[in-house]
């Protein structure tokens, strides 16, 4: 175990625009949320020790990002690491800028995840996306979609707990319902049960709008330790604990398909990390962002998470409880549902907009009422190959 | 910066609109076409019982543990001592889906039903599932695992298939 780490802080954050961004490529798509970061942050590129950048690419044309982004924005010729976990990449990226400042090796860290998906089409995103699971074993005979694999979960945990194709659509109800009042969403439109039930299927029993859609976005976030960030700043947040976990690439290989494993290993690294209760965490917890890359992917998070029992997620979506007032909101920017997803900026995203929730800078329809002063991040890899669970705190 | 696209003309280059935005875009002159070279030599025995209409696993003569997808090693054991073993004729349906909408490479498939079963010896297997009706599958039917030829690609690969 590694002992003596520093504490870290999240003094700037940066965000861009979601959505098909084909009106700017991929640099300047990179440089909107990196210039509100460093500017949130009050500081200059000289400032910055390291940066840790996630991308999964594939689908866009730049192979080595990394440095590429770094020119573009004025970060020449600052030490920089890309890290790839598929849809968590963004988390991965704030736990390496994140190791970086608390092991001592930087005082200031910028992460940042990119993603350009529309400079390839529909069916080869599509592609790409399926080929995550396992290549070999998985897709070259069977061709899986990531929409494919998520409807075997859905099935099995319909299956076994008596959940409704209605119940999975309430959530996305409700990350539409946020997501109409994020001006950073890709979509801001408020839907009904009806809209999604009479959405195509894509992968039987998921529906279009089960399904978070292709989306270009950039989120940035600047890191420093507790000396220099009490120099920059009277509002840090910190970073209380980023803790990941794996699961198996062949999801054939797993035990189950109600729950996602290295879920429930991560949070509960965290939550013991972070002092909090497992059995009780929305009791510490103020608001929370989770992975809905699919419907079905947030209510198995509710339960990996310890906001409800095993098999009784879908009854905290059936009953509105993860709208503002209720036990614990969830997904208040709209979520990867409505907010977009872009794969590897999605981590960062996530804590880009609990960073704003804890300091109440989101717009007031959305805005969580902040009493505890602490917020989580779930965010999936693949159908679960790799998970991370952030808390971030407004104290130390 | 200035924008007069809609006054732009730009002849002689490989762009066009964004049909929503109304942005100009570069279409890439550049096509790269990919395909993969896996080897097979460590579990070459598997391909070899696959021709001949079988399935089989790796078991680790150490440990016993069995591995499906076959491995050449048990990094339990670090040992690379393996014998194979052949699939377990009878599985359970533990879930699936209808693919409706495909990766490009499989565009010129039908929809296809794309299941995890779980056989003896802790054995699981994603594969399609073969059926004439699509809504007669259910969770905890009976199934096994058979080799079948891969049309139009003519090859052999395997797929779960209901017992009656
Ligand atoms: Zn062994």
């Amino acid at each position: 175990m590694v002992r003596n780490l520093r504490k870290v802080a999240i003094i700037g954050y940066g965000h861009s625009k979601f959505g098909k961004r084909t009106d700017v490529n991929f640099f300047e798509l990179g440089w909107e949320s990196i210039k509100e970061a460093i500017n949130t942050a009050g500081i200059s590129q000289e400032d910055i020790d390291f940066v840790a950048l996630s991308n999964f690419g594939l689908w866009s044309s730049e192979p080595s990002p990394a440095a590429s982004i770094l020119e573009y924005a004025g970060l020449t010729p600052k030490e920089v690491i890309r890290v790839e976990t598929a849809c968590s990449s963004g988390s991965a990226a704030v736990k390496t800028a994140y190791m970086a400042v608390a092991s001592g090796s930087a005082d200031i860290a910028l992460a940042i995840g990119i993603e350009k998906m529309h400079e390839s089409g529909t069916s080869d995103v599509v592609e790409l996306l399926g080929r995550i699971g396992s290549y070999f074993w998985e897709f070259e005979n069977f061709g899986p979609t990531f929409v494919g694999y998520y409807a075997l979960y859905a099935n099995q945990y319909m299956h076994k707990y008596g959940a409704k194709e209605e119940d999975l659509a309430k959530i996305a109800v409700k990350n539409h319902y946020y997501g109409f009042y994020n001006p950073k969403a890709q979509f801001r439109k408020k839907i009904t049960i009806e809209d999604v039930m009479s959405s195509p299927y894509i992968a039987w029993p998921l529906k279009l709008y089960d399904c978070s859609p292709i989306t270009d976005g950039s989120a940035a976030l600047i890191l420093a330790s507790e000396e220099v960030a009490r120099k920059l700043t009277d509002s840090p947040v910190w970073i209380k604990a980023i803790e990941g976990a794996t699961a198996t690439a062949n999801l054939a290989k797993r035990d189950n398909y109600i729950s996602i494993p290295s879920a429930v290993i991560a949070a509960r690294k965290a939550y013991k990390k972070a002092g909090i209760d497992p059995e009780k965490p929305y009791k510490h917890i103020d608001v929370a962002e989770v992975h809905d890359c699919f419907t079905i992917a947030e209510i198995m998070a509710y339960e990996d998470l310890g906001f409800a029992k095993r098999g009784e997620g879908f009854k905290l979506a059936r009953e509105e409880q993860t709208y503002i007032g209720g036990l614990i909101p969830v997904n208040l920017s709209g979520g990867l549902k409505s907010k977009g997803h872009p794969i590897a900026a999605t981590g960062v995203s996530m804590m880009v907009e609990l960073t704003k929730q804890l300091l109440q800078k989101v717009e007031s329809a959305r805005q969580a009422p902040i009493n505890n002063g602490t917020a989580l991040a779930h965010n999936v890899g693949g159908t679960g190959h790799y998970v991370f669970v952030t808390i971030l705190s407004l104290s130390k | 910066m200035s924008n007069n696209d809609e006054k732009s003309s730009y002849e002689g280059l490989p762009v066009s609109l964004d049909k929503k935005l109304g942005v100009p875009v570069w279409n890439d002159v550049r096509e790269l076409k990919l395909r993969y070279r896996m080897s097979l030599g460590k579990i070459k025995k598997f391909f070899s019982a696959l021709s001949e209409g079988k399935i089989m696993a790796t078991k680790c003569k150490h440990c016993g543990r069995i591995y499906f997808p076959p491995q050449a090693d048990c990094p339990y054991c670090m040992r690379s001592d393996m014998e194979w073993v052949d699939v377990p004729n009878e599985g359970v349906l533990e879930t699936f889906t209808i693919v409706n909408i495909k990766p490009t490479t499989f565009s010129h498939y039908d929809d296809y039903v794309l299941a995890i079963a779980r056989f003896g010896d802790g054995i699981k297997v994603l594969a399609w599932l073969r059926v004439d009706e699509k809504s007669r599958v259910r969770i905890g039917m009976r199934v096994k695992l058979t080799v079948i030829k891969r049309i139009p690609e003519g090859y052999y690969t395997f797929e779960l298939e209901p017992i009656d």
